[in-house]
């Protein structure tokens, strides 16, 4: 126990948990969306998130700016994430309703026992790592440093850089549109008529294949946005990058409470500093034992997570 | 009805697989007795050709099948001629044991250059050994394979016991750090690793990655709060890349210290050019254009690429087999008992085998390596104790 340490570095480490926390947050969004709607836990999302980290690297590396590339100027720097976002967010859209489409969908037609669906999403996972595995030879791909970490100010002693404002304003940005989205708009009302009652939805018109579609691909925009976020951030992809990222960000949103999409943001943002603290306190060895020991004792005292289940009644 | 049928079959393949077992004996027996008119052998190679780590595989597949053209192409050879067998394992320790009966069938393999990994060597070694086939391995550096009491098992290069205390060696004499941080990753490997460096050099803090981890702030907050001036990393370059770009980003200057399983152009792929300038990677491999002799010439020369990572200690393993040849042991146990009492100089280092099978461990070399400018260049042998 090193809590002397803990205190002596407790913003540094709070900085680099909150950062990696907006990532999860990022990623189990689409895990929230897809069991609020479909009470389905989509497996498939971790290599959601993994195409898109490629998409990133290969739009980059096409657009002439390869590894090996000097680092261009600003203007051309604030084009290529754009452009890295729009790649990522269409590849892992893509590979989201292609998932819905292929595995999902033809089963939900036979209305089988829900342990079905929960094998397909396995089996979807491992197609789509294996295939990809594949491809790269299981080897990492590196890119373009475009952001150079720079301390822009100092929070209390710790350094924060452009980098880590970057992700965390990037990621709450794209969560506040989001819930805005599902809020306000009408193909979002369709989103939570569905959440809420599937049947009275498809007997007031909502059609519920499409809201379906919805959900996967919002999950998988998402998705695409954390990819890009990642990959400014770690720099590489590898094809077995979703599964510790899937597996904590699943933990994520099971944390603030599965099906609901602040719940999503909380838990993402807590789990980050759970693995940091624990790291601190009982040493970096513990670091992924700390954040799941505190999803059990969370769940213990609330099952639901933090914030509770429904998206359709978390509208506030 | 069915099962008569099954039966009926696997009393058919009972006895095929009888039969094929006589038929075995038979044909062995057979070339025992002609061993005397033809004498042509095979050596083995035996590591991965494809699959992700077909590069090492290659390397050493080339090393090896130099020695034995040039043994083959010089007129001064008596009749025997080799011929190299190409075993392609993928590195994947699941086939090597089908691979290991396959090699103890032919009977006119005398010897293996390989397994080239530590893991398809554990699956594979006993077998080999039960049935005496001489092991000359240029890449598994494991120390526990030299302690499973495999009789033919031999090591042509230094193992991770070796590089550690190196690696030690180097961050206290060379590098005189006074602050080393030490991390591993865990593994067998890199914790085997980061653990002899700890017998060598103090470190003022220790840590820990885990595999597919790529957030390292609690670790970096860690190293900063510690002051440390060298960070030592026992792992692969998987994990180091991303470690090392966070790293300098977050502005640690400390030199990165880490081992063979860092020593590779991914590692500078992950860690961006600039984060990976100037990081050390240590290797019980001997530099291929240090080699003694025309060997890096003629490599080049026969293959058209520069000799890779083991591309000599793999010459030397296979050239070390070519003089049992030479010597006329062509039988397997000859052939073992030649390599056992082997005493000559090779390209990388003097072989002479120890009853475990190791060579000499104060004729291990180590080097280090260094980055610089986005490549991997040789620096030093690290000198002995």
């Amino acid at each position: 126990m090193h809590f002397d340490y803990w205190l002596d570095n407790f913003w540094s480490l709070s900085v680099g948990g909150l950062t990696q926390g907006a990532i999860y947050a990022l990623v189990a969004l689409g895990y929230t969306l897809v069991y609020g709607v479909l009470r389905l836990i989509n497996f498939a999302h971790s290599e959601v998130f993994m195409t898109g980290t490629f998409a990133v690297i290969i739009a980059w590396d096409m657009l002439g700016y390869d590894l090996n590339a000097q680092r261009p100027g600003t203007g051309v720097v604030i084009a290529l994430l754009v452009a890295g976002l729009v790649a990522a967010s269409l590849t892992s859209a893509g590979t989201a309703l292609l998932v819905e489409r292929v595995a999902y969908r033809p089963l939900r037609r036979k209305n089988p026992p829900s342990l079905v669906f929960l094998i397909t999403a396995i089996g979807a996972s491992v197609v789509l790592f294996e295939a990809v595995g594949l491809l790269t030879d299981r080897k990492l791909k590196g890119a373009i440093t475009l952001v150079q970490p720079k301390e822009v100010f100092s929070l209390f002693g710790a350094s924060v850089d452009n980098v880590q404002i970057m992700i965390v304003v990037a990621a709450v940005v794209m969560m506040f549109g989001l819930e805005q989205f599902i809020n306000r708009t009408r193909l979002g009302r369709g989103v939570r008529a569905v959440a809420q009652n599937p049947d009275a939805a498809a007997l007031m018109g909502v059609n519920r294949d499409r809201v379906i579609m919805l959900i996967f691909m919002i999950g998988g925009l998402m998705a695409g946005g954390a990819a890009l976020l990642h990959i400014v951030k770690v720099g590489s992809a590898q094809y077995d990058v979703g599964f510790l990222l899937g597996v904590k960000a699943f933990a994520a949103a099971v944390l603030g409470g599965i099906g609901n999409l602040r719940g999503a943001l909380i838990g993402g943002l807590l789990l980050g500093l759970a693995e940091n603290w624990g790291a601190g306190i009982f040493g970096t060895i513990w670091m992924n034992v700390v954040p799941f020991a505190v999803l059990v004792l969370i769940l213990m005292f609330r099952p639901t997570g933090l914030l509770g289940e429904s998206m359709g009644r978390a509208r506030a | 009805m069915r099962q008569t049928f099954v039966r009926a079959f696997g009393g058919a393949a009972v006895l095929a697989l009888a039969l094929g077992a006589s038929a075995g004996c038979v044909k062995s027996g057979e070339d025992a007795n002609k061993a005397g008119k033809d004498c042509s052998v095979k050596i083995a190679f035996f590591g991965a050709l494809t699959g992700p780590n077909a590069a090492l595989g290659i390397n050493i597949r080339d090393g090896a099948k130099l020695a034995i053209d040039q043994y083959n192409a010089a007129k001064t050879a008596d009749n025997c001629k080799i011929e190299l067998a190409n075993n392609d394992s993928q590195g994947d320790e699941k086939a090597a044991p089908g691979i290991a009966d396959a090699i103890v069938q032919d009977t006119k393999i005398i010897g293996v250059v390989g397994p080239a990994f530590s893991g398809e060597s554990k699956a594979a070694n006993g077998k080999l050994s039960d049935n005496g086939v001489t092991i000359i391995t240029p890449s598994a550096t494991n120390p526990t394979l030299a302690d499973q009491g495999w009789k033919t098992f031999h090591r042509a290069l230094g193992n991770d016991a070796a590089q550690g205390p190196a690696a030690g060696r180097y961050i206290k004499d060379v590098l005189k750090a006074q602050k080393v941080f030490v991390i591993d990753d865990t593994s067998e490997y890199g914790k085997g690793l980061a653990d002899e460096v700890k017998k060598t050099v103090t470190p003022v803090a220790t840590g820990t990655t885990s595999k597919g981890q790529t957030d390292f702030s609690a670790l970096i907050t860690q190293i900063k709060s510690s002051g440390a001036d060298a960070v030592y990393y026992g792992g692969y370059y998987a994990e180091a890349g991303p470690f090392v770009k966070q790293l300098r980003g977050q502005g640690v200057k400390a030199t990165f210290v880490s081992g063979d399983g860092v020593k590779d152009d991914k590692f500078i792929e992950g860690a961006g050019k600039d984060a990976a300038e100037g990081a050390i990677l240590t290797c019980p491999c001997v530099p291929p254009d240090k080699a003694a002799g025309s060997f890096a010439a003629d490599y080049k020369k026969a293959t058209g690429n520069e000799p890779g990572t083991y591309s000599a200690e793999a010459y030397d393993a296979a050239s070390i087999l070519v003089a049992a040849v030479k010597a006329g042991n062509i039988t397997r146990p000859n052939v073992e008992k030649f390599v056992d009492a082997y005493n000559g100089k090779g390209v990388t280092t003097t072989f002479k085998f120890t009853d475990k099978g190791e060579i000499d461990l104060s004729a291990v070399a180590v080097w280090a390596y260094k980055v610089e400018g986005g490549k991997i260049v040789a620096l030093q042998e690290i000198p002995k104790p």
